[in-house]
């Protein structure tokens, strides 16, 4: 499985550490509904961190496409929320 | 739907729509090749932008330690020449521009920061934009229109996806460096106006300053005129081996005769 953290690059992980992310995901997703920003950043953090930790950086010059994008590291509750609202995420626009 | 798979999809529908413009999918491939240079030199200008505002940041700490520095200075002369009232003063202020110090050091941590992801981001972007180049070539020149389409989806996901990335990052950069960058401006407007007084000014329109540069001036006076005097003590010193005067010296000479007669 090839994960993207924004701003850092891809991922490779194996496919059943997935559910150790999936823990930390719902939190991120309760920590959004109900604007808890301390619950955020902790839930963020920690999956970011699992994902470093039990992945390797996959091949810089190959062209993959990720099964899953994470927010980058610094990102707010607000900023993510904003993301998800389809708002904000303006790919490759080079005007 | 969590929120790694939502943003996932949001991001991955977004990356291809950017790239899905031309007819024939070869036009698709030197379209998106255009882009990501396009791109490229949009980080390059990026770190540049960031460069900028983080120098312009450093000059602005260096100013205001100049500032106070002096208000440190002052302050002391005002206590020597028994001034509390414009001690107290320059020390206020000099805390309030200890603060702006800090403030700055804050931000210029992090354009620093900045800067360093939007490097990183573009030696990725350039590496990813090589290895696309020598794809499109490849699929350019082995295949049909027909049999290029699958070949070119491969390709561009991965592409469109890493431009997505990079496009975000230039974007993030760009709104945090407007943000200092206003704030720097704010400072510069400060420094001009003379209320967090410029360094290299003259304190023209402010009675305390005026007062502190005066007394600053007469302090430097009166240290001077202490040092020369205090230098030319030594020297009489020197010029005669006995410092009472000549009428002193012959009343004490008598006094040394009579006493041994």
């Amino acid at each position: 499985m090839i994960v993207r953290i924004l701003g850092e690059g891809q991922y490779d992980l194996d496919d059943h550490a997935l559910d150790a992310l999936n823990g930390l995901d719902t939190q991120i997703e309760l920590a959004i509904e109900h604007g808890d920003e301390e619950m955020f950043r902790t839930a963020l953090d920690g999956l970011l961190a699992s994902v470093r930790s039990s992945g390797t950086h996959h091949e810089l010059d190959s062209l993959d496409e990720s099964d899953l994008i994470l927010p980058p590291g610094d990102a707010t509750l607000d900023e993510v929320r904003q993301m998800l609202g389809d708002e904000g995420l303006i790919p490759g626009r080079a005007e | 739907m969590s929120v790694m798979k939502r943003l996932s999809l949001i991001f991955h529908s977004k990356a291809n729509k950017a790239l899905d413009r031309a007819e024939d999918p070869r036009e698709t491939l030197d379209y998106s090749y255009q882009r990501q240079l396009e791109l490229l030199s949009k980080v390059r200008r990026g770190v540049a932008d960031v460069a900028t505002s983080r120098k312009r940041v450093e000059l602005q700490v260096k100013q205001l330690e100049q500032q106070a520095a002096k208000l440190q200075g002052q302050a002391e002369k005002a206590i020597a020449a028994d001034r509390e009232d414009l001690a107290r003063e320059a020390l206020t202020r000099k805390s309030g521009i200890t603060q702006q110090i800090q403030d700055l050091q804050g931000q210029h941590a992090n354009l620093q920061a900045e800067e360093e992801k939007l490097v990183l981001s573009q030696q990725r972007l350039q590496t990813k934009v090589e290895a696309f180049r020598t794809r499109k070539e490849t699929i350019k020149a082995n295949y049909t229109a027909a049999e290029a389409q699958t070949r070119i989806g491969e390709a561009m996901s991965g592409i469109g996806e890493e431009m997505g990335d990079v496009g975000l990052a230039i974007q993030r950069a760009e709104d945090k460096t407007a943000q200092m960058q206003a704030r720097a401006g704010a400072i510069d407007e400060l420094i001009a106006s003379g209320a967090l007084d410029d360094a290299s000014s003259i304190n023209a329109g402010d009675d305390i300053a005026r007062e502190l540069d005066a007394l600053s001036s007469t302090s430097d006076v009166e240290s001077e005129l202490a040092r020369l005097k205090g230098a030319s003590k030594p020297h009489e010193l020197e010029q005669g081996d006995d410092i009472l005067a000549p009428e002193q010296q012959s009343a004490q000479r008598e006094t040394d005769n009579g006493g041994r007669a």
